[in-house]
This record gives C-alpha cells, sequence and structure tokens, in this order.
C-alpha cells in the first residue's frame, strides 16, 4: 500500500468546488456529494466522462453545466473505451508536444447501471488493458434517473418500479470482480466516511493504470427514504455490514475501518434491521410473516461476504 | 472557451438546475455559538452551499433537504419553517 | 512518390501512416481485418505518429475514436458490416457532436444468413447518421480518398466514412501510385481544432439540450452536410492541382458529356460499368458511366448539372431498400429530378446483392432491358 497518502482532515480539504451549487439533483442526492468530494481530491486539472444517469439528467440544460471540469457526455455503454480514448489522446498530445504540462486526470462518474450493467463490457476491457483514469461507479443499487428500476447492483428482496414484490436474485459484486482483474486499484467507499472516500480518490490519482473506486450512494426516492437522511443510510449500511469498505491493489487486499473490526467480531454490528427499517424498499419484508427467516437469510449473506473477504485478505 | 466552437458545449455555470432555493420548504439556520467549526456540513452539503470559511449558507440554492442538520455532531443546526421565518 | 502492388487494404494502411493520425483505435472484423493488423505492425514498428488501442468491440471503437477527436487527436478507425451496424449509436454521437472521425467501411452484407462479401446494405443503413459517405472504385481512388476525406471532415466538422467494396477491392493486388510525406502534409497539415476537451478550453460537451436549441443545433448540421458538397469539390480540384490526380468531385462522368445515357452506380461497380457504357456505345448507344463518388451529402446538384434534358439515367445499386421499389440510389436520382425542371427518365436495379458477381456482359445485358423499358 502507498503509505504516502494519509488521511486528511476536513479542513485540510481544498475550498475547490467542482459542482457549481443549484444542480437539477434532487434534495439530498448522493451523486453532487460524492462528486464535490472527488473534486476536492484531484483538484480542477481533471477531465470527467459522464454516462447517461442522475448526474447527467442533473447537469443543467446547454448553455449552462452545473460542472467546473471539462465534461464529455457519451452514450451508454461508451464509459469505458471512450475514458481510455481520452487518456490515450492526452498520451499522445503530450509526446508529440502537442499539449504541455501535467497530464489531466481522466475519470468517470457513471452510475451503477452504466457499470454493472450495459457498460459492464467496456469498463472490464478498459481494466484489462489497463488503461490510464479512474472508474467512479456511484451506486445507488438502481436505475435512478429513469424512475427506480432495478439493476445488476440492486439487492434481493428490495422492491423497484420493476420488481415491485422485491427483486429475487442475488446483486452482482464488481468490485470484487475488479479486485480479481488485479487491476492496478480498487476500492468501496461510503459518503459517510468522506475522509476515507478523499484518501482512497488522491489515491487513485497518484496510480498509473486502471482504477476503479465504487462508491455507496444511498438515494431518496429510490429507497424511500427522506432527503435528510442520504449520510445515515450509508453510515448504517456499513456499520450493518450490508456495504463494507475495502481497496486493493494489483490484487492485494486490505479491509479498512470500520468494516475489518466488524467482520473480525471486534466491534459489533448494528441490527440490520436498523438499516432495513429506515427505508421503504424492504417494508413489504418487514411486514410479511417471513421476516425473521428474510433477515436472518440477509445476516447469513453477510457473514458470508465477511468471512470470504476475511480469508481473501489474507492472500 | 477561447471562441466558439460548433461542438455541442455549456459552460459552468450556478444554478445550471435553475433558481433551486426556491425548492425549499424549511431552511436551515446555524446557531454560531454551538458550531463547533468540525465542517462535516460544509463537507456533506449536497450543493455545496455552505461556506468553509464561516458556514455561512448561500439560500439562493440550498435545496432545505435538512442534512446538515440531521447530520450536525453539535446540533447546531436547526431547520425552520420559510413561513415562519418570513 | 512511388508505385506499390498491394491489396486494396494495405493501400487504406499506407494512407493512414501517411496522413499525421494521432489515435487509432480497432477490432478485427471481415474484410476489413488486415488494415488493423497492418496499423498494428506499424505501431509496434514505431512507423505511426500516433498511439494504437486495440479495444472488445465495434461500439466501443466508435466511442474510443469519438472521444479521442473530442480530446483533439485526429482519429481513425476501419470496419465492416456487423461491426458498422453495431457502432451506429455512435455515429450518431460522432456527427451529432460535430467530431471529425474518419473511418473506412470495407463493404460487406449484412446477416441473416451470414455473408462474408460485398454489398452496401451496410453503409447505406448508417444514411441517417449525419456522416459524409465516399465510395471508392479503385486502390488508387482509396489511398487518395483517405487525405481527401480528412481535409474535407476536419473542414465542415463532419465524421466521414470511405466505404469500398470487400474482397473485390480490399483482398486485389492492383498497382497504385503513393505520394511523398511531404505533399501529403502539404494537403493535409496536423490537425488543430479550435476547442479540445481539456481544462485549458474547458466546457461540457453534450448535456440537454431544450428541443429549440437541439432543433437548431441538428438543423445546422443537416445544413452543413449539404454544404460539405462544396467543400468536396473544391478540395477534390485543389487534391488534383497538387498530385494531378482526379477521382471526380461528388460524381465522375466518364464518357460523352451529352450522352443520351448516363449508367449510375457506385463503389467497384462504377469501374466495370465504364465497360458497360463502351458496349452500348458498340451498339450505337451513346453512353457514359456515372461513378458516385459521394453518397452522403448526395450528389444531386451535380447530377442535375451534369445530365442533359431527356437523358436517360439508368441506376445500379448494390444494395435494397426493403418495402420500396429499386434500391437507395434510384430512389434518391428520381427524387432529385423531380420537378427539377430537366426530363429524364430514371430506371434501375438492385444487383450483386451478397457478392454476386457482375461482369460487363451481364450489366449490359440489364442495361439494355432497362432502356426498353423506358421506351
Amino acid at each position: 500500500m502507498n503509505e504516502a497518502i494519509k488521511s486528511v482532515k476536513l479542513a485540510d480539504m481544498p475550498d475547490y468546488e467542482l459542482v457549481k451549487s443549484g444542480t437539477g439533483g434532487c434534495a439530498g442526492c448522493p451523486s453532487p456529494m460524492g462528486l464535490r468530494i472527488v473534486g476536492k481530491a484531484l483538484g480542477p486539472n481533471s477531465i470527467m466522462v459522464m454516462t447517461p444517469s442522475c448526474a447527467v439528467a442533473s447537469i443543467g440544460v446547454m448553455p449552462k453545466s452545473c460542472y467546473d471540469v471539462p465534461v464529455l457526455n457519451v452514450c451508454f455503454a461508451s464509459a469505458g473505451a471512450s475514458a481510455a480514448g481520452v487518456s490515450m489522446s492526452l498520451d499522445a498530445q503530450l509526446k508529440s508536444g502537442e499539449l504541455t504540462g501535467e497530464k489531466p486526470t481522466v475519470f468517470t462518474w457513471v452510475g451503477d447501471g452504466g457499470t454493472y450493467d450495459i457498460g459492464f463490457q467496456g469498463i472490464s476491457a478498459a481494466a484489462e488493458r489497463n488503461d490510464d483514469f479512474i472508474h467512479f461507479c456511484y451506486n445507488n443499487e438502481a436505475y435512478s434517473n429513469t424512475g427506480v428500476q432495478r439493476s445488476g447492483a440492486t439487492p434481493k428482496y428490495a422492491t423497484t418500479t420493476t420488481t415491485p414484490a422485491g427483486k429475487s436474485a442475488q446483486k452482482k459484486n464488481v468490485p470484487l470482480l475488479m479486485l480479481e482483474q488485479r487491476v492496478a486499484y480498487v476500492a468501496t467507499a461510503s459518503l459517510a466516511y468522506p475522509q476515507d472516500f478523499y484518501r482512497k480518490v488522491m489515491k487513485a490519482k497518484s496510480i498509473k493504470g486502471f482504477k476503479y473506486i465504487e462508491l455507496h450512494a444511498p438515494c431518496g426516492p429510490g429507497w424511500k427514504f427522506a432527503s435528510s437522511d442520504t449520510v445515515t443510510l450509508g453510515r448504517l449500511a456499513v456499520k450493518s455490514g450490508a456495504w463494507l469498505l475495502w481497496e486493493g491493489e494489483h490484487g492485494k487486499l486490505t479491509l479498512n475501518t470500520p468494516t475489518k473490526p466488524l467482520a473480525e467480531g471486534k466491534m459489533p454490528l448494528t441490527e440490520l434491521e436498523d438499516y432495513l427499517k429506515a427505508q421503504g424498499r424492504f417494508s413489504h419484508v418487514m411486514k410479511s410473516p417471513q421476516k425473521d427467516a428474510v433477515i436472518d437469510e440477509m445476516k447469513a449473506e453477510i457473514r458470508r461476504e465477511m468471512d470470504f473477504m476475511l480469508g481473501r485478505e489474507k492472500l | 472557451m477561447n471562441n466558439m466552437p460548433i461542438n455541442p458545449l455549456s459552460c459552468a455555470t450556478e444554478g445550471a438546475g435553475g433558481p433551486t432555493g426556491t425548492w425549499r420548504s424549511h431552511r436551515p439556520v446555524i446557531d454560531t455559538n454551538q458550531c463547533t467549526g468540525c465542517l462535516m456540513c460544509w463537507i456533506w452539503c449536497p450543493e455545496g452551499v455552505i461556506a468553509k470559511e464561516d458556514r455561512a449558507i448561500n439560500y439562493d440554492y440550498c435545496k432545505g433537504c435538512g442534512l446538515c442538520a440531521k447530520e450536525c455532531p453539535a446540533h447546531a443546526i436547526t431547520m425552520i419553517k420559510e413561513a415562519d421565518h418570513e | 512518390m512511388s508505385k506499390r502492388m498491394d491489396t486494396g487494404n494495405a493501400a487504406c494502411a499506407l494512407a493512414v501512416k501517411a496522413a499525421n493520425v494521432d489515435f487509432i483505435a480497432a477490432y478485427p472484423i471481415t474484410p476489413q481485418t488486415t488494415i488493423s493488423e497492418k496499423l498494428a505492425d506499424y505501431a509496434a514498428a514505431g512507423e505511426l505518429s500516433g498511439v494504437y488501442l486495440p479495444v472488445e468491440s465495434e461500439h466501443s471503437v466508435m466511442s474510443a475514436v469519438a472521444a479521442a477527436s473530442a480530446a483533439g487527436s485526429r482519429t481513425f478507425t476501419a470496419t465492416s458490416s456487423q461491426g458498422l451496424l453495431y457502432m451506429h449509436e455512435i455515429l450518431h454521437f460522432a456527427a451529432g457532436g460535430r467530431l471529425p472521425v474518419v473511418m473506412v467501411n470495407v463493404n460487406r452484407a449484412v446477416c441473416a444468413p451470414w455473408c462474408l462479401y460485398a454489398d452496401h446494405q451496410d453503409s447505406v443503413s448508417q444514411r441517417d447518421t449525419g456522416w459524409l459517405q465516399f465510395h471508392c472504385a479503385s486502390h488508387q481512388e482509396i489511398y487518395d480518398t483517405v487525405f481527401l476525406a480528412y481535409k474535407v471532415a476536419e473542414k465542415v466538422r463532419i465524421p466521414a466514412m470511405i466505404n469500398y467494396d470487400g474482397f473485390l477491392l480490399s483482398h486485389s493486388m492492383l498497382p497504385f501510385d503513393t505520394l511523398d510525406q511531404e505533399t501529403i502534409n502539404r494537403f493535409l497539415p496536423p490537425y488543430r481544432p479550435d476547442w479540445k476537451l481539456h481544462p485549458q478550453w474547458g466546457g461540457t460537451f453534450g448535456n440537454v439540450a431544450a428541443a429549440a436549441e437541439y432543433s437548431a443545433y441538428r438543423n445546422t448540421l443537416a445544413e452543413d452536410t449539404l454544404k460539405a458538397a462544396d467543400v468536396i469539390e473544391e478540395e477534390a480540384r485543389a487534391y488534383k492541382d497538387l498530385t494531378g490526380r482526379w477521382h471526380g468531385g461528388m460524381i465522375d462522368v466518364q464518357g460523352p458529356q451529352d450522352s443520351d445515357v448516363f449508367l449510375m452506380s457506385m463503389g467497384s461497380m462504377s469501374a466495370e460499368m465504364s465497360l458497360v457504357a463502351e458496349a452500348l456505345q458498340a451498339q450505337g448507344i451513346k453512353a457514359a458511366n456515372l461513378k458516385v463518388r459521394v453518397y452522403r451529402p448526395f450528389p444531386g446538384a451535380a447530377l442535375r448539372q451534369a445530365l442533359p434534358q431527356n437523358a436517360k439515367l439508368l441506376v445500379f445499386d448494390r444494395n435494397l431498400a426493403y418495402g420500396h421499389e429499386g434500391g437507395a440510389l434510384l430512389m434518391e436520382a428520381r427524387s432529385v429530378f423531380y420537378d427539377s425542371g430537366k426530363a429524364v427518365k430514371i430506371a434501375g436495379a438492385s444487383v450483386g446483392i451478397g457478392g454476386v458477381d457482375l461482369p460487363a456482359a451481364m450489366l449490359t445485358e440489364k442495361a439494355l432491358a432497362l432502356l426498353e423499358g423506358l421506351k
């Protein structure tokens, strides 16, 4: 691990704002929250590539934009290849002398739909080629932009407009796939832990090659909770084990705090029920006669994943 | 941008999503005596309307989500009904 | 300048190498593959001025070159058939974004069923994506059109597709002349766009536009595409002045300009069609070959100007316009002369689908039958 990138105090984070106030996003939206932190870590010498998502729907209408770095809006399945194209074009121009100075950090800002599903091929291929950019997946566990339909990242039992009785399939684990592609850097993050997220973005910036950071992004309208509760939900997800914080370099895994002490049993897990109750998409489970069995199954799944990651960390 | 290129381009502007302060039903008010300057509200505000320096709030764009009040560790922020504020 | 004996794909790769291309993305498909392989060889040998990105699909190819073009690079890729169809979404994106990508499409039939040989169904299906479309009839024309396509595309800020027939041109060995680098550089200086995706320039590219702005923007693209016809004519003449080479402007009429009969086609068929014009002349019919060099923008003005009053226009399509009689060229030719003030009789046929051979004798018979029908 690169020890040079240490945790930064909030007071030491830059004033720089990537997101201009007055976006079209919902009140309490996790996307501009996350992007503001990304901007502070990467600074203005950056280029953002975006595929259709809430973060694009809320940019504003031409000729206005809420983002203060150059942005390339591309088609839905294009993130991996387009970011690679931008990054390699910069390499070529810096080599030829057409551009001078430090290479701008190329990064994508893509939802779980654009990462887990329609855009997966291109992102997986960019990871395999080790193209030089950071892929951010802001994971709100549904296609929120089109009105909250199921995605490959929607957890089992969650209701969406296309799983009105609750999703029957388990979610994918794309960060784990990235870890096993042995990419230069992969991390999971949570909005409830902004310093951890900031450090991970700084770390990704310092590494050449393909970097993948997935930010857990609770969505009020999608998950049915109040606009004030975005961070609360993120925190409950981490403390109950529903979202694990970890990072990996070239396949070497490290579990982060508090996920590691929670997994090792050195810190008590928050009751999963507290996390489920705080949102509306599991309300059918809470009302169901099978409630206890379903929650036991979810807990067993969390335990399995924690055990798996503790074992994987030893490799 | 040095001149007007033919590509479909937009410029970074405050209020690109409109005067979002008008969405608000409640406004956050900070009690500066209770504020410890921990900056959690600053880092978490989705719209970036809380100033790092003095926690002054830009009500032109604050959507009134209430996240700052909910997360403030010092309970220094209160959400006040817009009508009562007037 | 030197003479080479090689395949059409080799001619293409040589031209791309010489065109100061900054960024190439590639994914193989028959019959285009040998272009991508040749460019990979050049890249490995350090002979390319730019970089080479081997991606995992044609959708990603076009996503990569369009993005690299936005970032300020002169870009190239090549494809065929299904590959072109798979790019369709990003073709619209590149044209809408006014990104002057240049791509070779080695024409090949589309599935189902599978067929590897030449017809124009792939490129004709991309007609309304906003791309310029060139068609080549010889190895020499392939080589020369690469430079012309970049010059025009970058001038009008519209992407360009260079088409030529799979195997018939891509894999056949024929002689062609190259150009020295100095001459190429004079015709095609390095790409210097007025905006780049870079913090120095800034800007959000391609976010949502309201209906009125979107409509104005797209109408401008439509107008600029039409205006590109003049730029193509102008640059083709400039290329001729510099190199002495001429393959036509928007069209090329080979034979008497005051002919009674004009034989219109595009691609390799238009080389064969010269023999058909000669065969008709031998039978006492005053006939000329009319090669369509540019399919988009459609050479409407050039056709109206070239054809004399009361001429007969025989149109040979290598595509099928399903649900309508005749192929795409025939339909468009009819629309060009409708209400044009010129009495031109028009007939046509779709031939050579799936690479069916088109010997001059067969085409002559077809032409005579079409003329009989026009009486």
